[in-house]
Formats: structure tokens, C-alpha cells, sequence
């Protein structure tokens, strides 16, 4: 039974679509067929996190409307097997989601994928909805900051209200929290929220916590998803993340400031 | 809300006869129905504090074992339209004698608001043929006449949140206390006619007695709130950073000073 997860924030900037990419390449490479699908239509960013951007021919708004059959506009990820992007559309905005054409294509999609990552615009505004509301399980992308926590807050009791299983009365969404951008050394000076801060305030399961690296910046700017990074403290975090998704127990790490060796200095992402 | 709406709509496509089939098949994890159920009607044919009390306090030493926790309707429609009732009081005074009001039937317009400010939702009034004698002839000293009448009576209008209340959230519950089981975020809004209690850190809103109830309170395990008001006396978060904060409180009227203290 495929599912549906959405990872989603309220607030721009905190890391979707890295988070999209990383945990959508993780799911690809143990093995389960994976689809991304960028639903920030207007402001297309995952195909070139993924590298694909000079694949792109047809898009979702082109499926949506029909103008493209879905295996035209899926591009095949040359680097991982199972994993496949739908990019959003550069030249339209949000009005082209509908709810019956995002519909059609995640039920085609459900056929033969095990898992759709669903990767969602900022705000709350008819993207971000269209992206939440067939999912399964929601993936909280979170910075250790006030703001970002209060719109984290906010698009959880918009996940509990306004998506298919809640107005069908079925199991809520799953929700699990992600911390990126996560420094321990400012934790302790007082500069940032800690996991424990969030975790009192946001009161759902910490899926993981992403330590700030500068592996994440150049595997953006290269087009390669920083969990295939394996070296990187941020490429190890979002693979334990997605093994915890697939309900293996695995301890936190990143959580303290590391007490540096010579290893850590030469391949440490900071 | 959903639900209601789809016990609307299986209402009007099904028609009244099906109902009950209709409920058993759906999902719903509740239906509304209505139910005749035999109350004590407490009809008034006027009110003052002290003859009221005597009374009743007559009425109940007569049959102590009958008035245990029993729920009586007031029924103001032999009672002067210009009468002013503090229902608060005289809810209060009934309650001392096992009676509990729950609602009011009949009285004029002044009545069922005052009614209403104190959480008793009214009746319509009941037919002429249930007139009795004038109120003009009751002899000094018995105010009160207790008969059985059949009535429809509301359910508890009490609410029990067991989820987080989200930032942006706002829940009311009309007519009763709002109890939260779960912690209620900056940015979000809980109201009540009654009380609130939050059994969880309270870092929203809260206002309890919404419509006017200077006898409501609100109850929370840690005080982080961005306002909390009772019948329209509020503290916002500045006044409440103090010794209190982040501590389990009570906060109650006293005149119009909001006290908060400890639990």
C-alpha cells in the first residue's frame, strides 16, 4: 500500500525542499520506489536540489490539465534507482492545482510507488493545502526559532482540520517532527531553541534533527541530495530520519557539541 | 461541524422514518436524537432572596430523599415580567437543596437574558392549558409550586479537547465549561461560557464566561498564556510574567480585579 507523506513547514526557508530530496533519495535507496513531487508551482526549486533541471519537458500542471500523460513527465533519477521527480510548473501558479487533478495523478501514482513525498510551498494558501491533503503522514520541517516553530504549530492544526482524512473522520495524519539547521554550540549559549524547547511546544515525535552544515549549501548548489553525502553529519542525520520513518528504533545524534577529533574536523560538515 | 452536516444531509435525503437505519450504517461516532424525558418544573411566582429560601427550604425538609442531584426547569410564566431574578443566586440556593436548575421556561425578554448571562438556556413556554390560578391568589409565603411536567431537556453542553489546540485554533463551547487535556499554543483561542481548564501549559488565549458569567474561572497546570480573561476582565501576558508564571493556577473575579493564584 503506497503512501503519502508531506513534508511541510508554514515557514519559507526552513529546509523542505532539501528535506524533500533527502528523504525521498534515502527511501529510493533502501530499496522502496519513490516519487517526489514539487508543489511549489510558480517557484520550481526541487528539480535543480535533484539535478534533474535540464530534464524537464512536461511538469505536473501539464498532467494535471492533461496536456501530458504522468510517464512523460516523471523524470527517472540517474543515480538512484526506484526514485523518479515530478517538477513543479515555472510558468503558472497555484490556481492550476486542483484538487481532482492532484487527486488523479497521486491515485496513478499509488499503483506503482511505494512511497509519493509530497514537497510543499511555504504559507498556508491553496499550494501547501493541495500538497497536505491526501497525505498519510506529514513530515513538520522545523528551524530552532520562535516563528518557525509558531507556523510549525499552525499548519499542525491545519493538518488535523483541513485534509481528506480529517473531514472523513478516518486516523489523523501521522505527524513526526524534523529540527534542521539544528547547532548545539548555540543551544548552549542561548541563541537557539533546543529539541527539548520545541519538542514541549510542538508536543508531536522528533523524527530527527538535522545538525546546520555547510555540506547541505554545496549539495544544493551541485544537484545532489545531501543525505547522498554519506561522509556529511547532515547526510548521516536525514538517513537515520528516514530509517526512523520506516519504524526502525535509532538513536539522536548531533544533539551535543561534538567533542572534535581529527576525523570529525577533516570530514564534519561545520 | 462536519458530522452535524452530514447528519443534516441524511436527514433530508432519507426523511425522519429512516433515521435510525441511517445512524447504524454510518461511521459517526455520535448521533443527535431527541428524548422526552420527565422533569420537575419549578414554577415561580415571584422572587425575593429571603422568601425563596424560606420556601424552599420548607418544601425540601418536607421530602428531603426526593431533591438529590434532581434537575428542575424554572418556570417563570406565572412570575412577574418585571421582577428582576439573579439566577446566579438563585441557582446557587437551589443547589444548597439538591435542586439544579437547567433551564428556564417562559419570562420576559429581561428574564431569559439574565437567564442566559447565567448559563440557563430557556424553554419556550408551555401551553395555555397548563395555566394554573393566578398568581395573585398565592398566599404570602408560598412562592414556589412543584408539578411534573414532560419537557425536552439539552445535554450537558460541556466540551473535553484531548488534542493539542494549534496556533490559529479557536474553540468555544457554548453554554459550559471547556476542559483541555492537551496544550493550547501561542496563537491559539479557547472560550467558554463557564469555566476553562487546561490540564497541560496554557500559552493562548483563554476566556471563560464569555457571555457575562463573573462567577466563571479558569484552571490551568502551567500559566504561559497571552491573555486570559473571565467575563471581560483580562490580564494580558505582560501583567502575568510574576512569581505565578509557569506555575498551576486558578484565576476568579473578585468585584472586577482578576486575582490569579495558585493552585
Amino acid at each position: 500500500m503506497a503512501e503519502i507523506i508531506v513534508v511541510t513547514s508554514g515557514k519559507g526557508g526552513v529546509g523542505k525542499t532539501t528535506t524533500s530530496a533527502a528523504i525521498g533519495t534515502g527511501l529510493a535507496l533502501k530499496g522502496h520506489k519513490t516519487a517526489i513531487i514539487d508543489f511549489d508551482v510558480g517557484l520550481r526549486n526541487l528539480d535543480l536540489i535533484m539535478g534533474c533541471e535540464r530534464r524537464v519537458v512536461y511538469d505536473f500542471v501539464n498532467v494535471i490539465n492533461g496536456e501530458a500523460n504522468l510517464n512523460q513527465a516523471l523524470i527517472k533519477d540517474k543515480r538512484v534507482e526506484n526514485l523518479s521527480i515530478l517538477p513543479a510548473s515555472q510558468t503558472r501558479d497555484k490556481d492550476a492545482l486542483t484538487q481532482e487533478g492532484v487527486q488523479k495523478v497521486l491515485d496513478e501514482l499509488k499503483k506503482t510507488y511505494d512511497y509519493i513525498i509530497c514537497d510543499s510551498p511555504a504559507g498556508i494558501e491553496k499550494g501547501a493545502h493541495m500538497a497536505m491533503y491526501f497525505a498519510d503522514r506529514a513530515v513538520v520541517v522545523t528551524n530552532p526559532e520562535v516563528s518557525s516553530v509558531r507556523d510549525s504549530d499552525r499548519i499542525l492544526g491545519i493538518l488535523q482540520s483541513k485534509t481528506l482524512r480529517a473531514e472523513k473522520g478516518e486516523a489523523p495524519i501521522e505527524e513526526h517532527l524534523l529540527l534542521t539547521r539544528y547547532s548545539p554550540d548555540r543551544v548552549e549559549r542561548g541563541e537557539m531553541l533546543s529539541v527539548k524547547d520545541v519538542e514541549e511546544i510542538l508536543s508531536i515525535p522528533l523524527l530527527g534533527v538535522i545538525p546546520e552544515s555547510k555540506a547541505v549549501l554545496s549539495a544544493s548548489n551541485q544537484g545532489q541530495p545531501v543525505i547522498m553525502d554519506e561522509e556529511s553529519d547532515a547526510g548521516q542525520a536525514y538517513m537515520d530520519a528516514v530509517r526512523r520513518l520506516m519504524g526502525e528504533q535509532v538513536e539522536h545524534r548531533f544533539l551535543n557539541i561534538a567533542k572534535k577529533g581529527l576525523l570529525s574536523r577533516m570530514f564534519g560538515g561545520r | 461541524m462536519s458530522q452535524l452536516e452530514l447528519f443534516r444531509k441524511k436527514r433530508k435525503t432519507l426523511g425522519p422514518m429512516q433515521d435510525t437505519e441511517a445512524a447504524l450504517d454510518s461511521e459517526a461516532c455520535f448521533k443527535l436524537k431527541g428524548s422526552r424525558v420527565t422533569m420537575t418544573i419549578l414554577e415561580l411566582y415571584r422572587y425575593d432572596y429571603k422568601s425563596f429560601n424560606a420556601t424552599l427550604s420548607s418544601t425540601v425538609s418536607s421530602a428531603p430523599d426526593f431533591f438529590q442531584q434532581t434537575p428542575v426547569i424554572l418556570s417563570l410564566e406565572k412570575c412577574p415580567g418585571d421582577n428582576f431574578i439573579d439566577f446566579i443566586e438563585l441557582g446557587e440556593l437551589c443547589r444548597e437543596y439538591g435542586m439544579i436548575p437547567v433551564a428556564v421556561r417562559g419570562g420576559s425578554e429581561e428574564q431569559i437574558l439574565s437567564a442566559n448571562v447565567a448559563g440557563l438556556p430557556s424553554l419556550p413556554p408551555a401551553s395555555i392549558s397548563a395555566r394554573g390560578p393566578e398568581p395573585t391568589e398565592a398566599k404570602a409565603g408560598t412562592t414556589v409550586e412543584i408539578r411534573e411536567v414532560e419537557v425536552e431537556v439539552p445535554i450537558s453542553a460541556n466540551k473535553v479537547i484531548t488534542t493539542p489546540v494549534r496556533s490559529g485554533q479557536q474553540i468555544y463551547a457554548p453554554g459550559g465549561d471547556l476542559v483541555v487535556l492537551a496544550p493550547v499554543s501561542a496563537g491559539a483561542e479557547i472560550l467558554a461560557d463557564g469555566n476553562i481548564h487546561v490540564y497541560a501549559p496554557l500559552r493562548g488565549r483563554a476566556l471563560a464566561g464569555v457571555k457575562g458569567d463573573d462567577s466563571a474561572r479558569i484552571f490551568c497546570q502551567s500559566l504561559e498564556a497571552e491573555l486570559i480573561s473571565i467575563s471581560g476582565n483580562y490580564k494580558v501576558n505582560e501583567d502575568l510574567q510574576g512569581s505565578l508564571w509557569k506555575q498551576a493556577v486558578k484565576a476568579e473575579l473578585e468585584g472586577d480585579q482578576l486575582i490569579i493564584s495558585p493552585l
